[in-house]
This record gives C-alpha cells, sequence and structure tokens, in this order.
C-alpha cells in the first residue's frame, strides 16, 4: 500500500450502496471494507468475495462426530465390557447398532454445530471482550460505509466520483496502521 | 413419450403370458417343495403359548412361522405354499400400481402444500404437477380394484374360516369387514380424484380469470383436501397394506407411507421437470428451481428413513413377539433388499444431494432420482410382498412386467397431461414472483 490514506464513504440506503460498490469495482478501485447494520443480499457477490468454506467445515466436523461416537460406543459397550444387558446382543457393533444410533446421531450433530460456530468464531476474530472494531457508530444502525483505499489515486477526481455514486458524506483518513 | 408406448405395449403383451409363467414356475415348485425337504415337528414355543392365551388361532400361527425352510409334508403346508404362490402376480401388480398412483397422488398432495402454503417459488411448476396428477384417476381406479379382487389373497381378515377361530381378528372385525372396508377405499378414490378434478378446473380457468376468484376456490379446496387427505392416508396405509398382516400393527406405519409417497413425488417432479427443459418446454424454470426440488428430495428421504427407524428401531429394542414377527420376516426372507434399501433410500441421497452446487446440476438430480425412486419400489415391494408371498418371493418377469406396464401407462397419461395446455400458467398471484426466484 502506497499510503496510509483511505476514504470513509458513507451511504444510506442498501441500493445506492449496492451500485456504488459495482462502480468502485469497474473502476477498479480497492474497497478495503464494507460495513452495514445488516446483511444486503448480494453484497459479497458484488464485491466479488470468495465462497464461504464454512459447511464442507461442518461436513468434516460431522464425519468426526460420527467417528466419535462410534469409536466410543463399540470400545464401551462391545470390547471393553460387553455385557449382556436386558438381552441386547453385544457381540459385534453392528448387532446392537439400532440402539447406538440416537447417539451416533446426535454426537454427528453436536459436533458439526458446535466446532462450526467456534471455527466461525476464530475466522471472524469474535470473542468476548474483543475491542469493537467500528469506524461511525451509525454504521449499526442506519447507515452504510464503504473504506475506499485512497492509494495513489487523484482525491478530488475520487470524491468527485463517490460522490456521483451518491455518496452522502466522505472523510478522508489518515490512518498509521495502514502504512 | 416413444418409449413409454414401447413399454406400455410390452407391459400389456408380457402380462398375460407371465401369468402362465408363473403357474408353472408354481408347479415346478410345489414338485421341488413336495419332495426333498425334511420333515419338522411343530413345537410350541413360549411366543406360541403368549399368542394363544392372547386369542391368535392354531391356523395362523401355523401361517406365521411357516416360513417355507422347515417346511413339513401335510397337505395344510402345501396349500399355504400354493395360496401365496398364486398370490404372487397379484402382488407384483399391485406393487407396481401403488407404486405409480402413490407418486400421482403425492404429487397431488405437493401440489396442494404449494397452493395452500401461498408458495413464491413453484407457481411456474403447477402445470407439470398437474400434468403428473392426470395419472391418478386411472391409477388409483386400477389400485382400488386389484385390492378389491384380490381379496383374501391379500388379506386374510376377508377369509371367514381363518376369522372364526381367531379371537383377535373378530375383535377387529368392526373395522376390518369387507363392506365397510370397501366402502372406505371407493371414498378415498373419490375423494381424491374429485380435489385432482377441481383444482386442475380452477387452475386453467385462472388463465382466463379477470379477478381472483378460481384462485381463492383453489386456496380453499386445497385446505380442506390436505386435511382430507392426512384422515385417508393414514386409514388407506392400514386398509391397504397393515390389514395384510391384520395381526400386527404399527402406529406409525401411516405417516411412514406418507413418507414414502411425498419423496417419490418430488423425485418424480424434478425429473419431469428436467426432461421438460432439456426439450426446451420450461425455459421459464431456472436453476433455483431445480434446487429448491432437490432440497425437497433431500429433506424427505432424511423424513422417510426417520420414519424407517423410528418403526424399525422401537420394535426391535422391545422386541416384543407380537410385534418383531413383521421384521423377523423381512430380515431373514429379504435380507439383501431388506437393508440395501436402506442405502439406497438415505445414504445415496445424503451424499449425492448434500452440495448445494451439485442440487443445480440436472444431470446429477436425475441420478440421484433415479436412485431414490429404485429404493421407494424396493419400499413398496417390502411393504406387500414378504406379507403376501413370504418367503416365495422373486423379482422376475411378473415383477418386471407390471413395472414396465405401470410405467407406461403413467408415462402415457402424465404426457397426455403435460400436452394439453400450455407449460405456462398465467395470472396466478405468485408466479411472477416465481419466475424471478433466485435462490
Amino acid at each position: 500500500m502506497a499510503s496510509g490514506n483511505v476514504l470513509h464513504v458513507l451511504y444510506n440506503d442498501d441500493d445506492i450502496l449496492m451500485r456504488a460498490v459495482k462502480e468502485l469495482r469497474s473502476k477498479h478501485y480497492r474497497i478495503i471494507e464494507v460495513y452495514t447494520p445488516f446483511p444486503v443480499h448480494g453484497l459479497d457477490k458484488a464485491m466479488g468475495l470468495p465462497h464461504t468454506r464454512l459447511a464442507i467445515c461442518a461436513f468434516i466436523y460431522g464425519l468426526i462426530g460420527l467417528s466419535v461416537a462410534t469409536l466410543m460406543m463399540n470400545y464401551i459397550m462391545i470390547e471393553d465390557w460387553p455385557r449382556n444387558i436386558g438381552g441386547k446382543p453385544s457381540f459385534s457393533y453392528l448387532q446392537n447398532m439400532p440402539a447406538f444410533v440416537p447417539i451416533m446421531f446426535e454426537l454427528t450433530v453436536f459436533f458439526a454445530a458446535h466446532l462450526m460456530v467456534i471455527t466461525f468464531y476464530m475466522r471472524s476474530k469474535i470473542w468476548p471482550f474483543r475491542k469493537a472494531e467500528n469506524p461511525d457508530v451509525r454504521t449499526t444502525d442506519d447507515h452504510f460505509l464503504i473504506e475506499v483505499d485512497a492509494a495513489d489515486h487523484d482525491l478530488d477526481a475520487l470524491s468527485k466520483f463517490l460522490y456521483d455514486t451518491g455518496a452522502s458524506e466522505i472523510s478522508l483518513i489518515h490512518n498509521e496502521e495502514h502504512a | 413419450m416413444v418409449l413409454g408406448l414401447i413399454g406400455l405395449v410390452f407391459g400389456f403383451l408380457s402380462v398375460p403370458t407371465t401369468v402362465e409363467e408363473a403357474s408353472e414356475i408354481l408347479a415346478s415348485h410345489e414338485e421341488h417343495h413336495g419332495s426333498g425337504e425334511e420333515a419338522s415337528h411343530e413345537e410350541a414355543n413360549f411366543v406360541d403359548e403368549v399368542r394363544q392365551e392372547h386369542g391368535y388361532s392354531e391356523h395362523a400361527m401355523a401361517q406365521d412361522k411357516d416360513l417355507g425352510h422347515d417346511a413339513h409334508e401335510d397337505g395344510e403346508h402345501m396349500e399355504h405354499v400354493l395360496h401365496q404362490m398364486q398370490t404372487k402376480p397379484w402382488s407384483a401388480a399391485f406393487v407396481a400400481a401403488f407404486f405409480f398412483m402413490m407418486i400421482a397422488l403425492g404429487t397431488l398432495v405437493f401440489y396442494a402444500i404449494q397452493t395452500a402454503a401461498q408458495a413464491g417459488w413453484s407457481p411456474v411448476l403447477f402445470r407439470v404437477m398437474e400434468g403428473i396428477t392426470n395419472y391418478l384417476l386411472p391409477g388409483s381406479v386400477i389400485v382400488l380394484l386389484i385390492v378389491i379382487f384380490a381379496g383374501e389373497h391379500f388379506y386374510p381378515w376377508q377369509n371367514h374360516e381363518l376369522v372364526a377361530e381367531d379371537a383377535i381378528l373378530q375383535e377387529k372385525s368392526g373395522y376390518l369387514n369387507f363392506p365397510f372396508w370397501l366402502i372406505r377405499g371407493i371414498t378415498y378414490v373419490i375423494g381424491w380424484n374429485l380435489y385432482r378434478h377441481f383444482a386442475r378446473k380452477n387452475s386453467l380457468a385462472m388463465d382466463h380469470a379477470e379477478d381472483l376468484k378460481p384462485y381463492k376456490n383453489l386456496f380453499r379446496y386445497s385446505v380442506y383436501f390436505l386435511a382430507f387427505f392426512i384422515v385417508t392416508e393414514s386409514t388407506m396405509a392400514w386398509d391397504w397394506f397393515m390389514s395384510m398382516t391384520p395381526h400386527w400393527y404399527s402406529t406409525l406405519f401411516a405417516w411412514y407411507i406418507f413418507a414414502s409417497i411425498i419423496v417419490s413425488a418430488v423425485t418424480v417432479i424434478a425429473i419431469v421437470t428436467v426432461s421438460l427443459k432439456a426439450i426446451g418446454k420450461l425455459d421459464f424454470v431456472n436453476d433455483s428451481h431445480l434446487h429448491d426440488l432437490a432440497k425437497f428430495m433431500f429433506g424427505f428421504s432424511v423424513f422417510w428413513t426417520y420414519l424407517w427407524f423410528g418403526q424399525f428401531m422401537l420394535i426391535w429394542y422391545a422386541n416384543i413377539p407380537e410385534e418383531v414377527t413383521y421384521f423377523i420376516l423381512r430380515i431373514q426372507e429379504y435380507n439383501p433388499i431388506f437393508f440395501g434399501m436402506i442405502i439406497i433410500n438415505f445414504v445415496f441421497p445424503i451424499v449425492i444431494l448434500m452440495n448445494s452446487d451439485f442440487k443445480r446440476v440436472s444431470w446429477f438430480v436425475v441420478i440421484a432420482g433415479v436412485i431414490i425412486l429404485v429404493g421407494h419400489y424396493i419400499d413398496i415391494f417390502l411393504l406387500v410382498m414378504p406379507s403376501t408371498v413370504g418367503p416365495y418371493w422373486s423379482f422376475g418377469i411378473t415383477e418386471f412386467a407390471a413395472l414396465l406396464f405401470f410405467l407406461g401407462l403413467f408415462i402415457l397419461m402424465v404426457g397426455m397431461g403435460l400436452a394439453k395446455v400450455s407449460l405456462r400458467p398465467k395470472n396466478n398471484p405468485f408466479l411472477v414472483e416465481s419466475e424471478h426466484f433466485h435462490y
């Protein structure tokens, strides 16, 4: 990054925001981040963000959960101490499997759900006492904010272009961290 | 359509010949069983004693235990074997007839649900669904005729001699008696077809209507039909399937059959949609519609498995002799298809249809659909065959011909239903939303 300067461009409508994002991308300006008070349908596609792989994670976690359940019950009920409990056949795992299915199912769901959620927290860096990163408090209520990399662009031309996209407010931020 | 006609003609030609063949097989089997096998003495065990206290007749118990392997040479056994073999073509026809009828019926239910729920995605598919339900009228009448004329072949409680000595069947005769059973069967068929008739009529009237009257009528009929259906579906399952083994009962049986009905129906809707789109008749249907259908296929497959397992595990776990005979027969005599069916109906759809991208690929959905349909044919096969022919089952010419015959008839009727009107409905309040549906 050539300069640490970013532009905070505020919009007050999600339709205008969407159009602005598309225009910025078509002019090859770099969008660092977009802040919205609620999910804007199709924004990720307009920004060209890659598809999430969280579902693939969840599938793998589910398989892990299924294996844990199977190995655990096979060891406890069949190998370690195969007792006759109410006449249930404990000679092999398969013979007594129907009785294990509820636990296999629940552990699959449990692992898939919880590990996926934790993965989400880690990837999005969310945890208690984390300092909120909010460039403008209004973006949690009714404003939309695009953070544009000022880079080496002509600021006047860029501002003019941004106002034309329907921006209600533009501010230049000198950001040391980005330098 | 051409393939369907070929199948239809082939089915017509082969059905009568196979019936004769079946009797030939029967004769050869009779010789086989009559000679070589060892006679084993029937012992009264604990289960029998319990049953006798509960009022089972000797005859019914003998039949329950008669698995063919421990064949004894007395005339009573051979009579039973002969009876089961004569039942075979009936069962083969019934399995295939019901399989295709339930697809049409399930489609009708799905259609009613979509209408009553005011679904915004599906109106573009309404003509497809209506086309499929065109099979309901001939299909349901044929099924009704089969169950009526199969009589004692299917339903032991219609045998007066058996009922006379069986306390349990006597107690059930308030429900399981022929006139009442007949009236119920006719009621179902009339009720379902009435809805289909008026739904189609109002749906077509919507094309030319100036106001919303046909739509509102359709909505109202759909709600009434769904209420009617949930009751008649339960009793239909008891009447036509559960009463094949009148000593056995299961509470969620009707529901379980419903799961089979709805998943097959959604699958067929998806396959027909894909086929019609492939020949360019459904340009307004996009892959998001297909995606939704595939999601329903996936979801209902899991739902079916849930009910299947719910029924199986409860009976397996408690292992009460009264109930467990149903599964013992199926596990011992039908083992490969009994457990193979679970893999086909559960594991395959889970693996194939889990991925969101795969659900949009039409050939993927068709492959999954064919697998699901094969699985649910086996499901119906397993509902009927063990109860009627017992261990003397096979998948031979009779079964295959019956399947082909009804497949041909199904494709013919569906094709006629689809060909009559434009596949693009008009004036449905949700149509525009549906055409722009995007997921």
